[in-house]
């Protein structure tokens, strides 16, 4: 996690990958989306996505997986430099999510995410708004996943 | 019978619900999804803008896939999503609340590329017991027309 001074438009980390298997497909949908397409390989073949799918929740949690641990890492990145990195906002949503392609047993996601904008805001004074445009792309360097997130992050020294 | 695109009119379609959050599935979905001290540690969490354990948003999307589900998308004729326009997350949810899910039709129109589809754009939201909102999420949904879903 950064200060909003520290960041700039088109900061790009790239964030990891993950590979979806029918197991882990299967699981996810189980819990939270039993759609036939997300459970069964014969209802995926015949649906629109062509084969046992991912839930696109699926796909969008494991982007923040990847989130997170990247901003882990950014945060002992800052530490070894010996920084003490702030402690950012929670997030008033997103917009503009596209499950661009569908996400099929087998198939392995890169994810990366790029900054959009990045303004302060009146509502909380000390705080800003970070915006960026996460993208997930498949073995084929497809895209098939994207969103535009936006986060609060403090100012320096300006944050209670 | 299953709900086909013709069933969904613009308007309130209905509200569904409750269900009930415990600790336990809020920090289950954290430590796989979402790591984050406010999303699995009380005092971490106090001392954040969110004063207090809430669940991940991401938790609370996938929660409404599965209200939205629960409640009429698993007698319906759908067809998968192509995205969300919008999601607000207005407020935390929180250990014991009881959410109720809230569904509106926006619009209902038939696809011009694939006559067997119309696709409905929703928006649902999720309110506590207090009556308070917790989020609202605008989508499209493709749902089988009649004589598509007739036919198969």
């Amino acid at each position: 996690m950064r200060y909003l001074e520290d960041i700039q438009i088109g900061m790009r980390r790239e964030l990891g990958s993950f590979t979806f298997t029918a197991e882990s497909i299967k699981a996810f949908a189980e819990q939270f989306d039993p759609q036939p397409f997300h459970l069964d390989e014969e209802a995926g073949r015949t649906s629109l996505f062509g084969g046992l799918a991912a839930s696109g929740w699926h796909v969008a949690s494991m982007c923040m997986k990847l989130l997170v641990a990247d901003g882990q890492r950014a945060k002992a990145e800052a530490e070894a430099r010996g920084e003490e990195p702030p402690v950012g906002g929670p997030s008033p949503g997103f917009r503009d999510l596209r499950w661009v392609r569908p996400v099929l047993a087998g198939d392995t996601l890169t994810y990366s995410s790029e900054v959009v904008s990045v303004r302060a805001t009146a509502t909380r004074p000390g705080w800003g708004i970070l915006q960026s445009k996460n993208v997930a792309v498949n073995q084929r360097g497809e895209e098939v996943y994207s969103f535009l997130g936006s986060v609060f992050l403090p100012q320096r020294g300006g944050a209670a | 019978m299953t709900l086909t695109f013709e069933d969904f009119k613009p308007g309130h379609f209905g509200t569904f619900g409750p269900r009930h959050i415990t600790r336990d599935e809020i920090v289950a979905y954290a430590r796989e999804y979402d790591p984050q001290p406010m999303h699995l540690d009380e005092d971490a969490a106090s001392a954040s803008m969110l004063k207090g354990l809430a669940g991940s948003g991401w938790h609370m999307c996938s929660l409404m896939m599965r209200m939205i589900y629960d409640g009429f998308l698993h007698k319906t004729a759908s067809m998968g999503s192509p995205g969300v326009d919008q999601m607000r997350w207005l407020a935390p949810f929180r250990p014991g609340d009881d959410l109720t899910l809230d569904v509106e039709v926006i619009e209902a129109r038939a696809s011009q590329s694939r006559p067997t589809l119309g696709i409905v754009k929703f928006k649902f939201s999720t309110r506590n017991a207090k009556g308070q909102t917790i989020s609202e999420m605008i989508t499209p949904i493709m749902v089988g027309r009649r004589e598509a879903a007739a036919g198969n």
